[in-house]
């Protein structure tokens, strides 16, 4: 298998931020672990959005993933991490495939109302979970990877190397995914669903698998955040952050695997910042950040990068 | 010959509206046919519900000599119909060739595949070959919306031969293209069909051109097919002229139609 130019840059990228980690503060080193765990959900919303879908609750699965982190440490009594982040993956993937059934029957508002819908219910029933720490959430245990448990202050590097090697494995897969006959089937579904239909493709098939894809994804940006973290609460649930996913989307644009890691790491980065200098205006901040990315970059930042490509051509 | 397609009291009614009203049709393999009929008088209604697009309110249709009613246009197409559009039917914000792709790997059952590029090398060749035939290769890596509409209206055709179909229908292929392309369009189309051995039956407003391209004309009006015979036949049928040909003007194209 030949290796295409943005396979080998990825690889490259995932190189340099595993070495620069190893002298990089704990702080930068926890906040790109965050920031490529967050890009994993997000880019189920992109994979939602190709298909012309924007879900508002893609934090369910960024929950399930995490939940399942952290009750799989505390009841089945699971410390290897990849183990951890399998669990979640099959877990999200069986609730995907029943809610599927129904999600892909519906379009535009009434798609996003009722993926929002779904989430708001698993936040409803853990918030009501006083066993699972209500509201507080609770404390994930300490975990191991593969037989090796890391001491003081190697946690938060291993869960980067983690989250590394998971999110390049998931963007080498999706790079080619998109470029696939399913992937241009669900950019044909947004474009034009009779013609799919008459072209002998069922479209509820691949839109099902799609979403399916897009939730197992989203499920290991959740177990990372939790490994990372060392903690889950029902707020994973929240609208509100299944908004922030939606926002990363738009910011990053669905023109290129990168995409939603750039946008997240920015987005992350602004968000820390903003917090700290500006508690009370931060929202605003990224609101009007949004109100210029859709009006000068409808595509995303991405297209500051293609822009660029064929200026020069 | 043998019989590809029939109808037989097919109707459909959209509330009070009758759209098609007991159609009675058997097309031969082979045959090249004609639909015609003034706006409203049912000719796409026709088409919709021969490709499963629109559930007839009453009647039978077998093609190839099995029962087909009820089975959708994904269906019928892996039966071997297929079809293009009044207003076409593309993916406008992908490139040409990714429409065709799509298509090439529809046809090939490999809808799914998810590591395997959709341009595959075959595909691109088996593209460039029908856009060549069809003289819109230079719109290949353009967006549909980069293209004018008569090059829509064989972008759309072609798609819908790649799915390698025994039978064509086509509405109103060359609706809105101005009056000088429309006979090189016909052309194009027309020397396509006749490679693939294709059945056709083909929906127009403009009496030359069906003169020119077909041996067997159907008239509509009112939901009913009100003549079925040779050209010359139908076209001087009184009937027919009253209500299809004769001193009628066509209203302006209606947008809107599947
Ligand atoms: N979905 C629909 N709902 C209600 N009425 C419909 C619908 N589709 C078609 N009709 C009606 O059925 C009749 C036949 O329409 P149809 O589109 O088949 O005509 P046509 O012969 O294709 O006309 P044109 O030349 O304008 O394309 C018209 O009166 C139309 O208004
Ligand atoms: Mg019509």
């Amino acid at each position: 298998m030949k290796l295409e130019r943005t396979e080998l840059s990825l690889i490259g990228v995932a190189i340099a931020i595993a070495i620069l980690a190893q002298f990089s503060p704990n702080w930068l080193v926890f906040t790109l672990t965050l920031a490529i765990s967050t890009a994993l959900v997000v880019m189920g919303v992109v994979m939602l959005m190709r298909a012309g879908l924007v879900s508002f609750g893609q934090g369910l699965f960024y929950c399930l993933g995490g939940y399942a982190v952290g009750l799989g440490g505390r009841f089945l009594g699971i410390t290897d991490a990849l183990v951890l982040v399998g669990l979640g993956v099959v877990v999200t993937t069986v609730v995907a495939m029943i809610l599927g059934l129904l999600m892909t029957r519906y379009r535009e508002i009434f798609f996003a109302m009722l993926s929002l819908a779904f989430s708001m219910i698993l936040y409803g029933i853990l918030v009501k979970s006083h066993g699972l720490g209500s509201t507080d959430g609770f404390g994930v245990v300490d975990w191991t990877l593969l037989g090796f448990t890391p001491g003081d202050g190697q946690a938060t590097t291993t869960a980067l190397m983690l989250a590394l090697v998971l999110a390049l494995a998931i963007a080498l897969f999706l790079n080619r995914y998109f470029k696939s006959s399913i992937g241009l089937a669900c950019e044909a579904i947004r474009e034009n669903e009779v013609r799919v239909e008459y072209m002998g493709i069922s479209h509820r098939k691949v839109l099902y698998i799609n979403y399916v894809l897009a939730a197992a994804v989203g499920s290991v940006g959740g177990s990372m955040t939790a490994l990372a973290a060392g903690h889950v609460d029902p707020t994973m649930a929240y609208w509100t952050i299944s908004g922030e996913f939606v926002f990363i989307a738009i910011l990053g644009g669905t023109g290129h695997v990168a995409a939603p890691f750039i946008a997240a790491l920015i987005f992350t980065l602004v968000r820390t910042y903003a917090v700290e200098l500006a508690p009370n205006a931060w929202q605003m901040i990224l609101g009007i950040v949004l109100l210029l990315i859709i009006l000068f970059l409808p595509k995303g930042i991405w297209s500051l990068f293609t822009r660029k490509k064929g200026a020069a051509s | 010959m043998t019989e590809i397609l029939r109808t037989e009291g097919l109707s459909r009614y959209f509330g009070a509206v009758t759209a098609a009203e007991d159609i009675n049709v058997t097309i031969s393999e082979g045959e090249i046919v004609g639909v015609i009929g003034a706006n409203g008088a049912g000719k796409t209604t026709f088409i919709n519900m021969v490709t499963g697009y629109l559930p007839p309110s009453q009647g039978t249709i077998a093609f190839d000599g099995s029962p087909i009613k009820g089975m959708g246009p994904r269906k019928l197409m892996r039966k071997g119909l297929a079809r293009s559009f009044q207003i076409p039917q593309l993916f406008l914000e992908l490139p040409v060739i990714d429409n065709l792709a799509i298509a090439l790997s529809a046809a090939e059952h490999r809808q799914f595949q998810m590591i395997r590029p959709v341009r595959t090398p075959e595909r691109i060749k088996a593209a460039d070959e029908i856009l060549e035939q069809m003289n819109i290769n230079h719109y290949r890596d353009e967006m549909v919306t980069a293209m004018p509409q008569g090059a829509r209206k064989l972008l759309d055709i072609a798609i819908a031969m790649l799915g390698n179909p025994r039978m064509l229908l086509l509405d109103e292929p060359t609706s809105g293209v101005s009056m000088e392309e429309k006979y090189t369009l016909m052309d194009t189309v027309m020397e396509a069909v006749r490679q693939r051995g294709l059945t056709v039956l083909f929906v127009e407003h403009d009496m030359e051109i069906v003169q020119r391209y077909v041996s067997r004309i159907l008239a509509f009006a009112s939901g009913e097919v009100i003549k079925d015979g040779p050209v010359d036949e139908v076209l001087a049928d009184a009937k027919v002229q009253e209500l299809v040909t004769g001193k009628h003007h066509r209203t302006p194209e209606k947008e809107g139609d599947a």
